[in-house]
């Protein structure tokens, strides 16, 4: 339990000593900002017509604002989570440091934990300036917590899924931009399989858009916990974990 | 403290390390010598638990790596080639992060990177970030993270390669103080530190082992006993009567003609082991009527004795091709 804090804490200050946690909060912040702007100019001036018609269109803060706001901050996500996770393990193998934790004497799963969690807390650092935002809204309105905290929940159990894969990808290298960019293909990819919804339902679709991790999304921010979504979620990230402990195990055979 | 045998790594295409077996005691300093390619670092990782061996065993403190490497890792202090160094870490900081991960506990972490950092002299950069340290100061701190857990054993691969001579001496100086406490197996292809650092010495060629033994019997080994060059002058004198002149004289061993020119033979002679031939030496050339020019001891260097085995190693290997079966290794008690 001590040496997984300890890598944690490592990771976590190694995100914050380089310019990496600055980049990735700054472009966040910026992205989020505006979209944020834009869902509530939206919203502003479609009450103002609502009003205006005379007629009453049932306005939601939640559903109009909050959820597409979610959304879109996976889709920045998908930019962004290869960027944190491609140096978890690439950038040990090129200092040398890999041969630090190997020779110490702490198991390869505690490694491989102790790194993911400071991944996530990377994570939950970004998503914490959505908070800032979404927080402006209690100021004018009353959105309902419940689906904002489903929401979240949902942020991060898919961003574990992105960053156990990230994690994966970063041990099979020295290189961090081979890393990121392998990543953020196969997050488009597990992404846009959700398309398959849409096409005809068979066998096939069904299966694909069942492994597409934004599928298992949409409940979430609509307020919805599904235990077959977090099933998903939680099975996602002990197998990319699972991956990235063998894989770690295996560098001792090959290297 | 460290025993190994028949330790083998095989790579797809090559065998970095063959069947090699050698035993080191408590407290020794053993210089692990090769030239670069020998296998050396491959070795070390294998004693470390980074590389598991593809064949045979290795025993360190007590512990099989293979079979219980959490025991061996905790008993083991390893600086690799590179230090293996956060560079946006403090120094301090990356002191305390591998104690944690070398397991001492909370409570006495202060104090040992304390104490490892004042016995590797860098308590006066601990504030800085690693990145900003010159070399010297690097693999100083990589010694500090070999030492900071109290390891039964260290394992150094080449200490003091790009270091400065004065960085080096001081390296030595360290290493030397760390002796006693500590079983220390460094690795290096310079000869000099073993000759100023280790009590035993280990060579390795080509993933064979060449020798073991102490760096005093190494070099009496490959020279006999004694070995006396001697200078002599007189008119008319050719190589073949002096040299059969000197070889009658009790206790010589072998004669080599180190250069012949006419009127002067330079031989230098081996003596049997215990037996000293010089005073009889100078009788035999005088009593010849000849002129003795100069009589020396002959100066042998490890690097003398490197050479010729791993030379000699090396036609061996070549000799292998014609399916000659592969060299023992020789060992020196």
């Amino acid at each position: 339990m001590r040496n997984i804090f300890a890598i944690c804490a490592k990771e976590l200050k190694g995100y914050f000593a380089s310019p990496i946690a600055y980049l990735l909060l700054t472009i966040f912040a910026v992205l989020f900002g505006f979209f944020f702007f834009a869902a509530v100019e939206f919203f502003a001036s479609a009450s103002m017509e609502s009003q205006m018609s005379g007629r009453a269109f049932p306005m939601n803060v939640n559903q109009q604002i909050i959820a597409p706001l979610f959304s879109n901050a996976t889709v920045v996500f998908l930019f962004l989570i290869p960027m944190i996770s491609m140096r978890l393990f690439a950038e040990e193998k090129r200092q040398g440091t890999m041969e630090l934790l190997l020779t110490s004497p702490i198991q390869d799963w505690e490694i491989v934990i102790g790194k993911f969690l400071g991944a996530m807390l990377m994570y939950t650092a970004l998503l914490g300036i959505t908070a800032l935002d979404i927080g402006l809204l209690y100021i004018y309105g009353k959105p309902a917590w419940a689906p904002i905290l489903t929401g979240y929940l949902g942020l991060l159990l898919q961003g574990g899924c992105l960053l156990a894969i990230g994690a994966y990808i970063s041990t099979t290298t020295k290189n961090q931009i081979v890393a990121a960019g392998a990543t953020f293909g196969v997050c488009l990819l597990l992404y846009v399989l959700s398309w398959t919804t849409d096409m005809a339902q068979t066998t096939a679709t069904k299966v694909i858009s069942y492994l597409s991790v934004l599928s298992h999304f949409e409940p979430f921010s609509k307020g919805l916990i599904d235990t077959k979504d977090v099933v998903f979620y939680l099975s996602f990230i002990f197998f990319g974990l699972f991956l990235t402990t063998k894989s770690l195990e295996s560098l001792r055979w090959r290297a | 403290m460290i025993k190994v045998e028949g330790l083998t790594k095989r790579y797809a295409r090559t065998v970095a390390v063959d069947h090699i077996s050698f035993e080191v005691n408590k407290g020794e300093i053993v210089g692990f010598l090769g030239r670069n390619g020998a296998g050396k670092t491959t070795t070390m990782r294998m004693l470390t638990c980074f590389l598991p061996p593809t064949e045979g065993s290795a025993n360190v403190a007590g512990y099989d790596v293979l079979q219980q490497p959490m025991e061996v890792k905790k008993r083991i202090g390893y600086l690799p080639e590179n230090p293996p160094l956060y560079p946006d870490m403090e120094v301090g900081e990356y002191l305390t992060f591998v104690g944690t991960i070398k397991g001492i506990p909370a409570a006495e972490l202060a104090q040992r990177v304390e104490e490892s950092a004042r016995r590797c002299a860098i308590a006066d950069v601990k504030t800085k970030l690693i990145s900003k340290l010159s070399k010297g100061y690097r693999q100083r701190v990589g010694l500090a993270q070999a030492i900071i857990h109290n390891p039964d054993v260290l394992i150094l691969d080449e200490p003091t390669s790009g270091l400065d001579p004065q960085q080096i001496s001081e390296t030595r100086e360290l290493i030397a103080s760390l002796a006693g406490d500590h079983t220390i197996l460094l690795s290096t292809h310079i000869l000099a530190e073993v000759e100023h650092t280790c009590t035993n010495i280990i060579i390795i060629n080509q993933g064979h082992l060449v020798a073991t033994g102490s760096v005093k019997d190494l070099m009496k080994r490959m020279r006999g006993a004694e070995a006396v060059v001697v200078d002599i002058q007189y008119e008319g004198l050719d190589a073949a009567t002096a040299r059969q002149r000197v070889e009658q004289i009790a206790g010589v061993s072998r004669v080599v003609v180190k250069d012949s020119e006419p009127g002067r033979v330079v031989l230098e002679v081996e003596s049997l082991e215990g037996a000293s031939i010089r005073a009889e030496l100078a009788r035999a050339v005088v009593h010849a009527g000849w002129n003795l020019e100069e009589l020396r001891a002959a100066a042998t260097s490890l690097e003398d004795v490197f050479l010729e085995l791993t030379a000699s190693e090396k036609n061996k290997a070549a000799a292998a091709i014609t399916d000659a079966p592969p060299a023992a290794p020789e060992v020196i008690q």
